[in-house]
């Protein structure tokens, strides 16, 4: 099985690893996968309320090389953008951009998933915390 | 594994370790990458292919050719392995059907008695942790119509007898039940088995490819009927291994697969491999002088690795028995770790694994989901096979270096972080794709 040079790199050189407060509203947390499967990644963000952009992503994932490569490369794409950049990610850019094989796309699309579930939830807080604040367009 | 990166820095503790092609070998003088899949292929005794060279060029000749001293001296070493192969497993020369490989004998002993005995029956028993040779085998003869009971095995890998005895019935011809499993190395009742099926006039075949010249295998004391055995998993060449088929008390028969000149008895057409035969035999014969030292060697290492990573790591897991189980093998699942990535980051050793992703179809292990294995832990199960050549030295260092590398994906790993905040993962609703 060969990797790509950039998935072992985000292997030997994970970025963003680590964890935030869940609790607080500021932190989106994305929890996607299941062990049975063979992935579970944790993705979470930290929005800034008035801008709407992501200051800063953390992740954890259980996985393969592939998996901790396409959620470590999905923190580094979400930070600096607006919630609403970040969902226009799309998995098959990082299929791309890590240089995945077909057996591996499940990765990505876990990864995407991840970005999603974490604003989304990060969404739900602030529609409970000030209901107006982020639909936009 | 590439062979070319000039740095993989392993970012366990900040110092990055610079590893280059030309500097190819350990701290502790072990040589890189470390064999240690004993059980997927050995490396070739020296010996054994010292012996098997002449065969190639000055000693060509056809053994069946019967009529010139060129057949003849590819004769003589067709029949003094022969007798070799024989010896190690307690049988006579004439039973031994040489192969070319353990695939084929399986596949020859089961659809050959099922096609001599149909009249007799048409049901066959396995178990559900059998080599794909075996079952894929038996899922062939079901579409011919024949009826197959898969028995499941217990916690530790085993079969219960009794539910062997329970799934016999009149119209059973064939038991079919490995010796030692490739995967989890659990060593079967043999001879309790072959005792219930001598009972009940049932044939008995064991795949013995992970047995033969690593555990003392007897075919009388056994009561095996059939056995198939493979030159490359005992430091023999690849593309040769043998069928032991019982000639009395009682005589066993079974059809050709390959027709042909009507070789070995015309139970196995085909000109025979000479040099491979001739390797099998040495093969055999250096495990009859060593096997009893050899085993108490590599229990030695294999103990060693275990207790060097289960006394630094939490959370890991041995599958199958460890009281039967063969000498050289250690399977374990690293809790929170998946197998493939644990297997990136030790990619100076070369192990199995029973991760999903390691497999072409996706699904993990299943002779570990038959054990009762969760999916999560056949996912982070890794297995050691070692070997002949393997050396103290490189056992520490296959230690250190999976327990460096456990702890390293436990730190990135969303499962270990709930389980040590005390979630518990079971009650948890994934969310799966």
């Amino acid at each position: 099985m060969a990797y790509s040079d950039k998935v072992l790199d985000h292997y030997s050189n994970p970025r963003n690893v680590g964890s935030m407060d869940k609790s607080s509203n500021e932190v989106g947390t994305g929890l996607v996968g299941a062990p049975e499967c063979g992935d579970v990644m944790k993705l979470q963000i930290k929005v800034n309320p008035q801008t709407n952009i992501i200051e800063d992503a953390k992740f954890k994932t259980f996985g393969c090389g592939s998996a901790i490569a396409s959620s470590s490369l999905a923190t580094e794409w979400v930070k600096g953008k607006t919630v609403d950049e970040a969902l226009q990610i799309k998995n098959t850019e990082i299929v791309k951009e890590l240089a995945l094989p077909p057996v591996k796309i499940h990765c990505s699309v876990l990864a995407e998933d991840a970005i999603r579930a974490a604003i989304h939830d990060w969404k739900a807080k602030q529609g409970a915390a000030k209901p107006v604040a982020v639909e936009t367009k | 594994m590439s062979t070319d990166v000039k740095t993989i820095p392993q970012g366990t503790n900040g110092h990055p370790e610079v590893r280059t092609q030309e500097q190819r070998t350990a701290a502790n003088g072990v040589k890189l990458p470390v064999y240690m899949d004993n059980h997927a292929t050995t490396p070739m005794d020296p010996r054994v292919l010292e012996e098997m060279l002449p065969y190639f060029m000055e000693k060509f000749g056809n053994a069946a050719s019967r009529n010139h001293s060129f057949g003849w001296a590819g004769e003589e070493g067709v029949e003094s392995a022969r007798e070799r192969v024989a010896k190690l497993i307690g049988a006579t020369p004439k039973e031994i059907i040489f192969t070319s490989g353990a695939t084929e004998s399986d596949n020859l002993a089961i659809k050959g008695v099922a096609e001599m005995y149909k009249e007799k029956g048409n049901h066959v028993i396995t178990a559900v942790t059998e080599h794909k040779a075996v079952l894929d085998t038996c899922k062939r003869l079901e579409k011919y119509g024949y009826r197959v009971t898969y028995l499941p095995v217990q916690k530790d890998g085993l079969i219960d007898l009794e539910e062997l005895g329970r799934a016999l019935d009149d119209k059973t011809i064939l038991v079919t039940i490995m010796a030692a499993n490739n995967e989890i190395g659990v060593v079967q009742p043999i001879a309790e088995i072959g005792k219930l099926c001598r009972a009940r006039g049932v044939i008995f075949h064991t795949d013995a490819t992970q047995a033969v010249g690593k555990i003392p295998i007897d075919v009388n004391k056994m009561s095996i009927d059939l056995m198939s055995i493979s030159a490359h998993k005992m430091y023999g060449p690849k593309g040769v291994g043998a069928l032991y088929v019982r000639r009395k008390n009682p005589r066993v028969q079974i059809s050709a697969i390959i027709d042909g000149g009507g070789h070995e008895r015309g139970m196995r057409s085909g000109t025979l491999n000479v040099p491979g035969i001739v390797g099998l035999g040495k093969a055999c014969a250096i495990a009859w002088e060593e096997m009893a030292k050899e085993s108490c060697t590599l229990a030695g290492l294999r103990n060693r690795l275990r207790d060097r990573i289960m006394g630094r790591l939490d959370e890991v897991y041995i599958n199958g028995s460890m009281e039967h189980r063969l000498p050289g093998n250690l399977n374990i699942s690293f809790a929170y770790v998946e197998g493939e990535s644990l297997l990136m980051g030790i990619n100076d050793i070369a192990v199995s694994s029973g991760s999903a992703c390691t497999s072409a179809t996706l699904e993990p292990s299943y002779v570990l989901k038959a054990l009762g294995t969760g999916d999560d832990l056949a996912h982070s199960s890794i297995r050691f096979g070692i070997g002949r050549f393997n050396t103290e030295a490189e056992v520490d260092y296959v230690a250190d270096r999976v327990i460096e590398t456990v702890e390293r994906l436990r730190e990135l790993s969303p499962l270990y972080e709930m389980a040590k905040e005390g979630v518990d993962l079971k009650s948890v609703k994934w969310a799966a794709e």
